[in-house]
């Protein structure tokens, strides 16, 4: 074995900083790249590429882009909306799916064996492969609403959330999560004549933060990014999530480069920021469909 | 299970209602629908009746032939050569409504080879199709491996016990949380042809000597661009998972090796790697059911080209069901992408089942 001198250790943990300082600029570039960008004009964004300038926020610095991009499109429409759109979701699906998953782990009835699996079985099924169908059944479905009964929900929020809001995953991890909570607790309530809406309410659900946050997280992300589903059935621009709103920018004969960075930025940074802050939480919730996958 | 719990239908019954009904109503009917629309003739907006046609759909996405061409023979019966290359009859004459050949009637070129004087041509009744198919496939082949084992190598540079680790942990996940239609955008113009970003890095750490490519504009370039770019947004996600899978070996394992001095291969050989197995499998299914779905990238990237370099399976489903309002069309490519999805995840249960 070699023999380990200090200074052979200092170096080696040197070189370790600099392979993983090396791999986080390879992830980290992209981003940075947008952030500066968006603060210069489109001419010095363009000629800045060709050296570390790209990175810097050099030269002629402005928010100039992000007042442009505010005038170009109704951006805190779009945002709004996204927000809305993604916040009902994760609440309905929290609500939902657990309920769901705590029938089929704390209560018999006919039938739950098979339903479960069933539900089970569309894990596999990528939403990809479902939106025509479903486009076209969206399009006939019929909603109450104050003018009576009407047909056809393109064009709206509520074929932006209902649709999402129960999947087999969300079900599943709330299913494991649950088998793994002691039995003899939800028992004992029930023998003190607890009714099953309470022991879900009072003694199931605030045992759950940490699955609440995975499955919350999982269908944040999956909802804020949704793109091909909103292309396809919303055409009004009042109800258009922010994805829909590149188009805004990108979809221009001259792409206005500084200002697509701009509404980039804008509807990253508050997702990364979230992000950084629970971190921990982030990474877990991933992390958790994996173990147990 | 629940042997303790009394029955009780009407409380199980109203608390999965909710879920199971919406995952009913929004996942399991469209994709039964999507059965029946690929069995029938069905568009968004046609003055024609829908028709059942049976498996027609499928047949005109996946028929296949097999044709030899021979070479145009002068009277002495040699092979007519002009400016050096072996003239064969055109390929019109036996795809355009040949009573001799009826199963090549429609059918057009999709690759060829030499073979002595004649030439072997597979004639595809889609072409588009099986260049989407092939695409998707290679995708999946090239990515699942190389992103389950970058993701791997990024695991164990996070497992060090090192200060600070928990920032770096949190920089390769970050992509992971960006939508890929933001990256595409971004690495579209990373990517872009002459003075663009990546030209310039690569330029710069060449010393010039990089010559400046057009990586998504050609078609030897454009999809492997499109699988380094998602790899990069991705491998944080599976970093993860294969982090909580070295965190389940028992550290023990580790000292054992170290007190029989064991190199650092083999404690990765032989401690690391069988702790990972199930999570390897798991890993390689799970990017390989995510690689299938490929579609934003090509979206917002290249549309399908150059010369459909990068059309791939849902791209294709969607161009054809929304964008030409073509429903069985696109249904029957997504029952396709189902039905190959399914064989996978069946291949998954056989491997973990022999595991254990």
């Amino acid at each position: 074995m070699a023999l380990v001198t200090s200074e052979n250790r200092g170096l080696r943990l040197g070189a370790r900083y600099a392979v993983l300082v090396l791999v986080a600029i390879i992830f980290i570039f992209p981003l940075l790249f947008m952030a500066m960008s968006s603060l210069k004009p489109d001419n010095q964004l363009l000629l800045d590429t060709s050296s570390l300038r790209a990175f810097l926020p050099v030269g002629e610095i402005s928010l100039d882009n992000y007042k442009d991009a505010f005038e170009r499109a109704p951006i805190g429409v779009f945002v709004f909306n996204s927000v809305l759109i993604t916040g009902l979701t994760v609440v309905l699906t929290l609500l939902v799916c657990s309920l769901a998953a705590f029938s089929f782990v704390f209560l018999d009835w006919k039938g739950r064996d098979v339903i479960f699996s069933i539900i089970l079985a569309t894990l596999i099924i990528p939403y990809e492969t479902i939106f025509i169908p479903l486009l076209l059944m969206a399009s006939q479905l019929p909603w109450i609403s104050t003018e009576g009964l009407e047909f056809g929900w393109l064009n709206s929020y509520r074929v932006q959330i209902i649709p999402f809001i129960a999947d087999g995953l969300s079900v599943f991890l709330f299913v494991q999560y649950f088998k793994d909570l002691p039995r003899e607790l939800i028992e004992a309530s029930r023998v003190e004549g607890a009714s099953w809406w309470f022991i879900y309410r009072k003694v199931v659900l605030p045992l759950s933060g940490p699955v609440i946050a995975t499955a919350a997280i999982l269908k944040f992300l999956f909802m804020y990014n949704q793109y091909l589903w909103p292309l396809m059935v919303v055409q009004a621009e009042e109800i258009r999530p922010v994805m829909v709103g590149l188009g805004y920018f990108t979809d221009q004969l001259n792409v206005p480069w500084g200002e697509v960075m701009a509404y980039l930025t804008i509807i990253t940074v508050p997702v990364l920021a979230f992000y950084l802050s629970l971190q921990r939480a982030f990474i877990a919730s991933v992390a958790s469909t994996g173990v147990k996958g | 299970m629940a042997s303790k719990l009394k029955q009780s239908n009407r409380a199980g019954w109203l608390m999965a209602l909710p879920g199971a009904g919406l995952i009913g109503l929004f996942i399991i009917i469209p994709f039964v629908l999507a059965f029946a629309f690929s069995l029938t003739n069905q568009r968004l907006a046609s003055p024609n009746p829908t028709e059942f046609i049976g498996l027609e759909n499928y047949s005109e996405l996946l028929g296949l032939a097999v044709f030899t061409l021979e070479p145009e023979r002068d009277d002495a019966g040699n092979a007519v050569v002009e400016d050096g290359e072996i003239q064969y009859p055109r390929l019109r004459k036996f795809t355009r409504k040949n009573a001799e050949f009826p199963h090549l009637d429609g059918k057009r070129e999709w690759f060829s080879w030499q073979s002595g004087e004649n030439r072997t041509v597979v004639l595809a009744s889609d072409v588009v199709f099986m260049k989407a198919l092939m695409n998707t496939i290679l995708f999946v082949i090239v990515v699942a491996p190389l992103q389950s084992a970058i993701a791997l190598t990024l695991a164990l540079l996070i497992n060090q016990k090192l200060r600070g680790i928990s920032l770096f942990r949190a920089i390769y996940f970050m992509p992971v949380v960006v939508s890929i239609v933001i990256v595409s955008i971004l690495w579209k113009f990373i990517y872009s042809p002459g003075d663009g970003l990546l030209n310039n890095i690569l330029s710069a750490f060449t010393f010039g000597a990089f010559e400046p490519h057009d990586w998504l504009g050609d078609t030897s370039t454009a999809l492997g661009s499109i699988i380094a770019m998602s790899i990069w947004q991705g491998v944080g996600f599976h970093m993860v998972i294969w982090l909580s899978g070295l965190q389940t070996i028992s550290p023990t394992l580790y000292e054992a090796a170290e007190i029989e001095g064991s190199k650092k291969w083999q404690t990765f050989r032989y401690v690391t790697w069988p702790g990972l197995r199930n999570t390897a499998v798991l890993i390689l299914i799970v990017i390989t059911m995510q690689a299938f779905a490929l579609f934003a990238q090509i979206d917002v990237m290249t549309q399908g080209g150059p010369l459909d370099s990068t059309q791939v399976l849902v791209f294709q489903a969607v161009e054809r069901g929304y964008g030409k309002q073509d429903i069985s069309g696109g249904s029957t490519i997504s029952v396709i992408l189902f039905v190959i999805v399914l064989s996978i995840s069946f291949v998954q249960r056989w491997l973990t089942r022999e595991r254990k």
